[in-house]
């Protein structure tokens, strides 16, 4: 039964995370019916610039809470702001052309970001040790063992999808985003600056990402520049599973998938070597059984 | 008009009075390629091999008694197979380069050793340890002054019998190398007695590692082997220590070197162990020869464990070239009677398949922030304790 209970909290870790990314590509198609495929390297980015932030905080003798508060500041201004930039420079000028075009597109942007990272960053082609502010230690209930540091980014994770959850539901913004995703003309024509609706849910879905990027480091304690490419495919196909353009797809897209990887090692534990590909696998049956999602688009409200 | 031209004639009489020594004394170029990852997570062991090498090049260059100026053209294989394959048929279709010293990864120099034989371009590797690499098949061009992981899983593992330990799980990245760690672990841990409860495979870029950890906690072992390299390394040291684990972690030549420490910290990392094929380099004259030059040198980054064997192949290749000249087939038939080779790393002597048989094990652990030879350590006192030792 502990082993149990210790395979819940490891799902349940991972796949806040891959529901944090898999929310940032829902609320891109939702309103813009486009793929950014970047979407992972902006998530590197925001750790990277976290990382930044805490190693100057330190220099400059911060306490550790004023470091936390700086890391995760400087991740979400960082990708805010590299998202809005995204929309406002390449998807909005293309959103007429084939969705292909900007996919592609965002996919050698990510490429950009992740070489910039190695190239620029000092020593950025090696892991980087992320520091450890978090409460060490933990506490056993029976043989299960539940990380302090876990808590408290699983708390982080699950509030920020909250946050989302009620900014997109119950504000006035959040109202915007639903009407343009709904139809982007009577949008326009009731006053809405679709524009501006546009760049900010960019900057709202790239900051979950920067979230989630200093979530990674503070959990697993490093970070590298190519840590975006698998959650953002991990991500993506959780999004996809969850339904693509719904926000509670999302979410459920990402705690399925991390369940899945968890139940491989729970069930085969000599063959852990296959657990993405077993996720992987269920997803494509997932996928061929219900196209649209689990939460099919048809029977519910896009974003 | 007769002054200007007995002026020029005398202009280019002296100049070529000047010149002519110079062209008589001039040496003849020499190109030899060095391959290893200059980029992506293992670079630091890259730069210190290359670093290393492109010393011993310009050590060999400052002595006039040379009969040839050595160039190193340094490539980057980001130790992925399939770039290794481009470097080395780049390195092979360059006719002016006369032989190669190549990678750091197994896994790459598996891949492309066929190409070294095809392009009938001698080698010679600097790090990588997996047994196939040179007694996969016999070919004349592959030679290698590293020992394989063999060796050193056979001491490694008589070693942890003798501290009385017992119940082990192996954890392996799921490459050609990682699998052959944990057979060798697996049959020599055996051969001393000890059990081997648990095996986890894993890809080398795997992240999370806390399902593959919450199975091992189960099993409570009181050793968990690694067969993998740094990056894989510091995961699982890292996320095991987060998961309160206080298994002693056994790793193997693939995580010593600074990286590992720098990575993890040097408080995660106290009391790994690890076993390395190399002699205490500080220890002989050859290895302090080494360990100055390089200070001298004024290299930022550090040599890393593989640096000596890298600085010790360049050498080789150098005084096999100066020997039998710059010709691929005369440097391959003369590293074939390589014997009793004064090195960085002790005397070299390839067997039939090219393989150095001399190479020692050294035992180390991680004391305060450093790799520190086991018999030198507080932990073979007494005075510290390992994980789980009796």
């Amino acid at each position: 039964m502990d082993i149990v209970a210790q395979h819940l909290l490891n799902g349940l870790m991972q796949g806040t995370m891959y529901g944090l990314v898999a929310m940032g590509f829902t609320l891109f198609f939702g309103v813009m019916d486009v793929i950014k495929f970047s979407h992972g390297d902006v998530l590197t980015f925001g750790a990277f610039a976290a990382l930044v932030a805490a190693l100057l905080a330190q220099s400059g003798g911060m306490g550790v809470w004023v470091q936390i508060l700086a890391m995760f500041a400087a991740a979400v201004v960082a990708t805010a702001l590299i998202g809005t930039e995204i929309a406002r420079f390449f998807v909005l000028p293309l959103r007429h052309s084939p969705t292909l075009n900007i996919l592609l597109l965002t996919m050698m942007l990510g490429t950009v970001i992740r070489e910039c990272l190695r190239l620029f960053y000092p020593n950025g082609g090696n892991p980087q040790r992320f520091p450890a502010l978090l409460p060490a230690g933990g506490i056993n209930f029976g043989r299960a063992f539940v990380r302090y540091d876990g808590l408290i980014l699983l708390a982080v994770g699950l509030a920020l999808i909250a946050l989302v959850h009620w900014v997109i539901t119950r504000t006035r913004f959040g109202l915007a985003v639903r009407a343009v995703a709904e139809d982007e003309e009577t949008a326009r024509m009731m006053g809405m600056n679709f524009r501006r609706v546009v760049r900010l849910t960019f900057a709202l879905g790239s900051a979950t990402a920067g979230v989630a990027g200093v979530m990674y480091g503070l959990y697993y304690s490093e970070i590298n520049y190519g840590m975006g490419v698998l959650l953002a495919i991990i991500g993506f196909s959780a999004a996809i599973v969850g339904g693509l353009g719904n926000l509670w797809g999302a979410i459920i897209g990402g705690y399925l998938f991390a369940g899945l990887q968890t139940l491989a090692v729970a069930l085969a534990p000599a063959a852990t070597e296959y657990k993405t590909f077993f996720a992987f696998l269920v997803v494509i049956v997932v996928i061929t059984w219900r196209p649209t999602g689990l939460l099919a688009e048809a029977r519910s409200e896009r974003v | 008009m007769g002054f200007w031209r007995r002026g020029i004639t005398a202009m280019a009489a002296g100049l070529l009075v000047g010149i002519l020594p110079q062209v008589s004394s001039a040496k003849d170029i020499v190109k030899i390629a060095w391959i290893g990852p200059l980029t992506g997570a293992l670079s630091q062991h890259g730069i210190g091999g290359r670093n290393s090498a492109e010393l011993a090049v310009k050590l060999k260059n400052a002595n006039p008694a040379t009969k040839y100026n050595y160039e190193l053209v340094a490539l980057d294989d980001e130790c992925k197979p399939n770039v290794g394959v481009q470097v080395a048929t780049r390195a092979g279709s360059d006719r002016s380069i006369i032989a190669a010293i190549p990678h750091y990864c197994s896994a790459t120099a598996i891949a492309t050793v066929e190409v070294y034989n095809r392009f009938k371009l001698p080698m010679v590797v600097w790090a990588a340890v997996l047994p196939e690499i040179t007694y996969g098949k016999k070919l004349p061009e592959i030679h290698r002054v590293s020992g394989t992981l063999i060796g050193q899983n056979r001491v490694g593992a008589k070693f942890m019998a003798d501290l009385g330990y017992k119940r082990f799980v192996s954890f392996a990245d799921t490459t050609d190398y990682g699998k052959s760690m944990d057979k060798y672990f697996t049959q020599f841990t055996l051969e001393n007695g000890g059990q081997v409860i648990g095996k986890f495979g894993v890809p080398p870029d795997q992240q999370d590692l806390s399902a593959e950890l919450t199975q091992v906690k189960e099993l409570n072992p009181e050793v968990i082997f690694f067969g993998g390299l740094t990056p894989l390394g510091t995961r699982l040291r890292t996320q095991m220590v987060k998961f309160g684990m206080d298994q002693l972690m056994e790793g193997q030549s693939g995580i010593i070197g600074e990286a590992f420490i720098n990575a993890v910290g040097a408080q995660l990392a106290e009391g790994v162990i690890t076993f390395f094929d190399s002699p205490r380099i500080e220890r002989t004259e050859a290895g302090q020869e080494f360990m100055k030059k390089y200070a001298e040198a004024g290299y930022k980054e550090p040599y890393e464990a593989y640096g000596p064997f890298s600085f010790a192949a360049t050498n080789l290749v150098m005084d096999t070239i100066e020997k039998a000249g710059p010709d691929r087939a005369k440097v391959t038939e003369g590293l074939a009677h390589v014997k009793d080779y004064a090195s960085t790393v002790g005397p070299i002597t390839f067997d039939d398949h090219g393989q150095n048989i001399t190479p020692l094990t050294t035992k180390f652990v991680v004391q305060d922030g450093k790799w520190t030879v086991w018999e030198d350590s507080e932990y073979a006192s007494g005075n510290r304790k390992l994980g789980r030792q009796k």
